[in-house]
């Protein structure tokens, strides 16, 4: 009976659904029979009428909602005061994952670039290419959550003495070292999520920089070579300035990513040992702890920490234009 | 051609439709060819004689034929079976339709779920915290019936009554139960080695240094904290129990409602004696390496190394009974086995650490009042029991048939809970605002383990409770 009931809700709402498409195109197709200098507009305005009110509902109305909040205090719902913000700043519960979230936005657009670009100049016009490039390309496949169970595994550590079960430490245990707890080194542990994060990235800046790379003229390559220009000069001189856009975009897009991680720390260490992160926090407080209130100012940092890449990027975009 | 297409795509859809429909026919018939019990007998179960449900006690909610009640747990599959099967009797006394939803993800979903006037109409709450929360910031919690308070005054200890109720209203009778207060242990090795289970907590540290030196390849505790996003939890029950035996349940109380700072110089010590097992590199972490590697040894791994003499005593609740694995006789005799963790002072009652979920309503029609009532009754608790067949159920309701229960450790942790000097008093960090009890607490126990101090753990802690 369950299964029934919800079929027929699902039929309802695509009726509904194919009603108001009818509705919009019928109304838009009136306009356009008046024939008036201004009926062209009009029909456009009535076009994008609904995607106007579902932004408005669906984006807009929430964000202001959230900002409210986020000056609510812990709940949310009390009075007008900053006290959430003051929180983020100085509590070392809050101010950790903020610090740490800083750490993930500087490296990983970073290393995720070098590793992805790196690699796209090394193979390009290899015998090997498409292998290579499939290799390093896989990683994008793995959802976020299976990607770091794998490498939790790289990382698994078991007492000196017992067998090791993770790679890293089996190959330190073999060459005769310490096994080393690698979640638990406090600041590096971080950095060894991060490793993550970049395995996962680098496909995708290897993939948008290797077209951009192959986009560039052979002409000026030509050109560059007889002028006598070869190896670094030609790559610093030639390929990068060229790249410039695809690399503005990958940067940006890999740093918006970084800023939202939550499914690796949530996943190898549940942020704990010093390792959290805004989004975690985020999540914890609105939905673990329902301290909405602190939870809306973590949104909120989040979101001014990722305007101005998105201006950035905007900006680029509009550049290239 | 394009007709015959048509026709194939027509045929194949009903048909996949029909398998749809006959499957769910299936989940809704399914419950009721089950029915568990009702042919065993009860052994002196007062006014239900022969183990069937006495129907006059709901008839006063008047006539519920055809009527539904919605029941959201995060309690999913495999465990759920039970439950389901638990409510025939009542299904069939009343023609209620009680509708089973699980989610593993219950506890962040049940406030969004109540505030977004969705909520079901009853739900499986585990923590007196969320019930105070969903009371508070929602109101929309209703009152439990009389006849459900009669059954709680009946059946439970007067603190489970306190802990179902917020503001001094009472809104959730209890319903299942655990016991916290065990520490797992190898009786055949035990025997073996001529040990004996420890009555007083001296008993307990003299066992332990004994142990530390008859065996130089083990040790005598292992332990673990992790436990994915809730790392650290093993460690607050750690805390907890001790600081019920070293200042009593009076001064634990005070603690857990932060009418004594969370860092109190009591709450220190308590730690401390933890500490004296835990962060001993002596006593810990057997069969895992150093003092550290508890921190990230999950609670179920934890107590493994029992099996392979590694390590002989592990702080664990009852549920830990699941984790051994298949072929392990779990019994006083057998492979393992749990003994209470012993007191201070037994002379002064005997401290039970445990935690529980209660069922608290979101609609006041008369067919979920009579589901409430039948859920807080001794004819439920055995019907549950009865239905549990593997075991791993225990409540704390006083009517319940010890024999009714399966597995020795279940009946253990009845008898455990039905003791006439057991003190029994609730998980404290499911009664602590959840920031702390499901944040900071667990956050400052795995810090303090990897090797902060307990005083900055503690302070850490007590800054972070909401004003």
């Amino acid at each position: 009976m369950k299964i029934m009931d919800k079929f027929g809700d699902m039929l309802m709402a695509i009726v509904v659904f194919a009603l108001v498409v009818v509705l919009i195109v019928a109304l838009a197709w009136l306009v356009g029979q008046i024939r008036t200098r201004a009926s062209g507009k009009v029909q456009g305005f009535i076009y994008i009428l609904p995607v106007l009110i579902m932004l408005l509902g669906g984006l807009v109305y929430p964000a202001i909602l959230t900002i409210r909040q986020a000056f609510g205090g812990p709940t949310g719902d009390e009075g007008f005061g900053v006290e959430n913000f003051v929180a983020v700043f100085t509590r070392p519960e809050l101010l950790r994952p903020l610090i740490n979230t800083a750490i993930w936005v500087v490296c990983v657009p970073v290393f995720a670039t070098i590793v992805g670009l790196a690699y796209a100049v090394l193979v390009d016009r290899s015998r090997f290419e498409a292998f290579a490039k499939a290799l390093i390309f896989l990683p994008m496949a793995i959802s976020m959550v299976g990607a770091s169970i794998i490498w939790k595994f790289m990382y698994d550590f078991r007492a000196a003495g017992e067998t090791q079960v993770g790679l890293f430490n089996a190959i330190l245990t073999g060459i005769g070292f310490q096994p080393v707890d690698f979640m638990q080194i406090r600041w590096w542990n971080t950095f060894f999520l991060i490793v993550v994060m970049v395995w996962i990235q680098a496909g995708f800046a290897m993939t948008v920089l290797s077209a951009a790379i192959k986009g560039i003229p052979d002409e000026i390559i030509e050109a560059a070579k007889i002028d006598g220009t070869t190896g670094w000069k030609l790559f610093r001189f030639i390929t990068l300035p060229s790249i410039r856009g695809s690399l503005v975009v990958v940067l940006t897009t890999v740093g918006i990513a970084t800023l939202k991680v939550f499914d690796v720390v949530r996943t190898m260490t549940g942020g704990q040992f010093d390792t959290s992160v805004l989004a975690l926090e985020f999540y914890n407080y609105s939905f673990r702890y329902s301290q909405y209130g602190t939870g809306a100012a973590l949104a909120v940092v989040l979101f001014i920490l990722v305007l101005p890449i998105v201006i950035y990027n905007v900006v680029q975009m509009r550049k290239d234009a | 051609m394009a007709r015959r297409v048509l026709k194939s795509i027509a045929v194949a859809s009903s048909l996949s439709l029909a398998v749809l429909l006959s499957a769910c026919a299936d989940v809704g018939t399914g419950g009721d060819t089950a029915s568990p019990g009702s042919t065993a007998a009860t052994t002196g179960g007062g006014d239900q004689a022969g183990g069937t449900l006495d129907c006059e006690a709901y008839k006063k909610f008047g006539d519920l034929e055809g009527t539904t009640v919605t029941v959201y747990t995060s309690i999913i599959a495999p465990e759920d079976q039970p439950h389901i099967d638990s409510w025939v009797p009542f299904e069939e006394c009343t023609g209620v339709d009680v509708e089973y939803e699980g989610s593993k993800e219950f506890e962040a979903q049940l406030l969004v779920r109540v505030k977004g006037g969705n909520a079901p109409d009853i739900a499986y709450v585990p923590q007196p915290g969320l019930l105070a929360t969903l009371v508070r910031e929602t109101g929309k919690v209703v009152e439990a019936p009389a006849e459900t308070s009669a059954n709680v005054d009946e059946f439970f200890d007067p603190a489970w009554k306190g802990y179902g109720s917020v503001d001094g209203k009472f809104y959730a009778a209890p319903l299942g139960a655990n016991v916290k207060s065990y520490v797992w242990y190898s009786p055949k090795t035990f025997t073996e080695k001529g040990y004996e289970v420890p009555e007083t907590w001296d008993d307990l540290m003299t066992l332990t240094e004994k142990i530390a030196a008859d065996n130089p390849d083990a040790k005598p505790w292992c332990a673990g904290f992790g436990s994915g996003d809730a790392t650290g939890w093993p460690g607050t029950d750690w805390l907890e129990d001790v600081l019920m035996r070293t200042a009593g349940p009076d001064v634990y109380d005070q603690w857990v409602a932060h009418e004594i700072p969370f860092n109190d110089a009591k709450v220190v010590e308590a730690l401390d004696t933890a500490g004296k097992i835990l962060k001993d590199p002596k006593y810990v972490n057997g069969g895992f390496g150093d003092v550290n590697s508890i921190a990230t040894t999950t609670f179920q791994d934890g107590g493994q190394p029992i099996l392979q003499g590694k390590c002989f005593m592990h702080r664990q609740a009852s549920f830990y009974a699941a984790n051994w694995p298949e072929g392990t006789k779990v019994a006083e005799d057998g492979d393992a086995w749990a003994f209470y963790l012993p007191a201070v002072d037994p002379e002064a009652g005997k401290p039970v650490l445990g935690g529980g979920e209660f069922v608290a309503a979101f609609a006041d029609r008369p067919e979920v009042k009579a589901f409430q009532t039948y859920l807080s009754s001794a004819d439920w608790a055995n019907e549950k029991a009865k239905a549990t067949p593997n075991g791993g159920w225990v409540s704390a309701n006083k009517g319940l048939e010890i024999d009714n229960l399966a597995s020795p450790i279940d009946r253990l942790s009845a008898e455990t809970l039905q003791d006439e000097k057991a003190v029994f008093r609730f998980d404290g960090s499911d009664m602590m605002p959840s920031v702390v009890g499901a944040g900071t607490f667990w956050k400052g126990m795995t810090d303090w383990i990897t090797g902060q101090s307990t005083q900055e753990s503690l302070d850490f802690i007590e800054r972070s409770w909401p004003q």
